[in-house]
């Protein structure tokens, strides 16, 4: 049990998908200028990233690895993301049609989030069991949501301060956001993993 | 060469699993019409005057599901464009100055006013308000009821005596509103 809480621990602040191991920037840049649009690409990010992870693990376990085919993973692993993601995006529409339309673009673009596809052939290349990899895919996307949601607090701050002009809107962002790394850099050695 | 048939097989099979659950998804979680439509016209005042250069609420409903601006709705006010903004989640913007009402009067929101001595009694601006603010009958003379007028200015053409005219309401503490934009801010470099 407290191997899971720290790994647990350890994949949402000292191994943070975005801040440490630099996945996922696309949607941390794209969808963190509203922080209503980055709670619920939150949601929909975690609850991806959970669903892929465990279903890729099912994949390479049961199909892939028995058959001598692990060549295959990335592949099957991109279909397993793009069909979660699928699924998802008609859930998200059916339930909350305003989200649908704030999330727009991006909500078809977690496919593409690299952070999804990296949990899951992190999660291979750790050996990570069943329990581990939906703990490790959990997590990964509680970082990703937890630095999202802080970051799109931030620039909704940032809108509104006096921000030197060469320094103006994206490039202010990215400074934040390195400085945001630095400051994760901070919980390193705190879980030994 | 069966490991190529193998690994075709495999991967074809998950996929057909995975494209029968999409499939099913599709069905199970079908969504009828577009729902923001039915909450935009929800959120219209229903005069259907089509100042918003749409045949009524709805059409504008559809058109701002699509991206139109949505500060066209002169008389919803900034009271609805604050509603949509939220349902949409975008920015509030000002009342579009071409369907800002009366903007001769200046800004902020009007009602219809009959000029009683001069009114005939012939109920054409009773038949044009959408939102029955007009109290009369024949050969009487009318009268707003002021709560009820959206200022649409819709009784105004009609009118063959030329009574009624649009005034715009004082301001009270109960509907004054914050305007920021008015106060001057320099941006300092």
């Amino acid at each position: 049990m407290t191997d899971y809480i720290l790994l647990l621990i350890g994949t949402v602040l000292v191994n943070n998908f975005v801040l440490v191991q630099f996945l996922g920037l696309c949607p941390f840049m794209g969808v963190s200028s509203r922080t209503e649009t980055a709670i619920g690409m939150s949601f929909a990010t975690t609850f991806v990233m959970t669903l892929a992870s465990l279903l890729s693990y099912l994949v390479t376990t049961y199909i892939l690895t028995p058959l001598n085919l692990e060549y295959l993973t990335t592949m099957s692993f991109i279909l397993v993301i793009a069909v979660v993601v699928q699924f998802t995006e008609m859930v998200v529409h059916k339930t909350s049609a305003n989200l649908y339309r704030l999330l727009g673009i991006f909500l078809p673009l977690i496919t593409t989030n690299c952070a999804v596809l990296g949990v899951a052939l992190l999660n291979l290349r750790l050996e990570h069991n069943f329990f581990e990899s939906i703990i490790y895919g959990f997590g990964a996307a509680a970082g990703f949501s937890l630095v999202l949601v802080m970051f799109s607090a931030m620039r909704e701050k940032l809108a509104n301060a006096d921000v030197p002009s060469p320094f103006q809107g994206a490039a202010i962002a990215m400074i934040t956001a390195g400085l945001m790394s630095l400051a994760f850099m901070g919980f390193s050695g705190l879980v030994k993993l | 060469m069966i490991n190529i048939l193998i690994a075709i097989l495999v991967l074809g099979t998950i996929a057909a699993l995975f494209g029968a659950l999409l499939g099913y998804a599709s069905v199970r979680f079908h969504v009828v019409g577009d729902p923001i439509v039915e909450q935009l016209d929800a959120l219209l005042p229903q005069t259907q005057c089509g100042q918003c250069g749409y045949p009524g609420c709805k059409p504008y409903a559809q058109a701002v599901a699509n991206g139109e601006a949505i500060n066209k709705c002169a008389p919803g006010g900034e009271e609805t464009i604050k509603k949509i903004a939220d349902l949409l989640g975008v920015d509030v913007e000002p009342i579009d100055e071409n369907h800002e009402q009366n903007s001769s009067l200046g800004n902020g929101p009007t009602v219809a006013f009959i000029i009683e001595e001069d009114c005939i009694g012939c109920t054409k601006c009773i038949q044009a308000c959408p939102v029955d603010a007009i109290l009369g009958a024949a050969k009487q003379m009318h009268t707003i009821l002021i709560d009820e007028c959206t200022g649409c200015d819709l009784c105004v053409a009609p009118c063959p005596v030329d009574c009624i005219e649009m005034r715009v309401i004082p301001e009270t503490i109960q509907n004054w509103q914050w305007d920021l934009n008015k106060i001057a801010v320099k941006q300092l470099n």
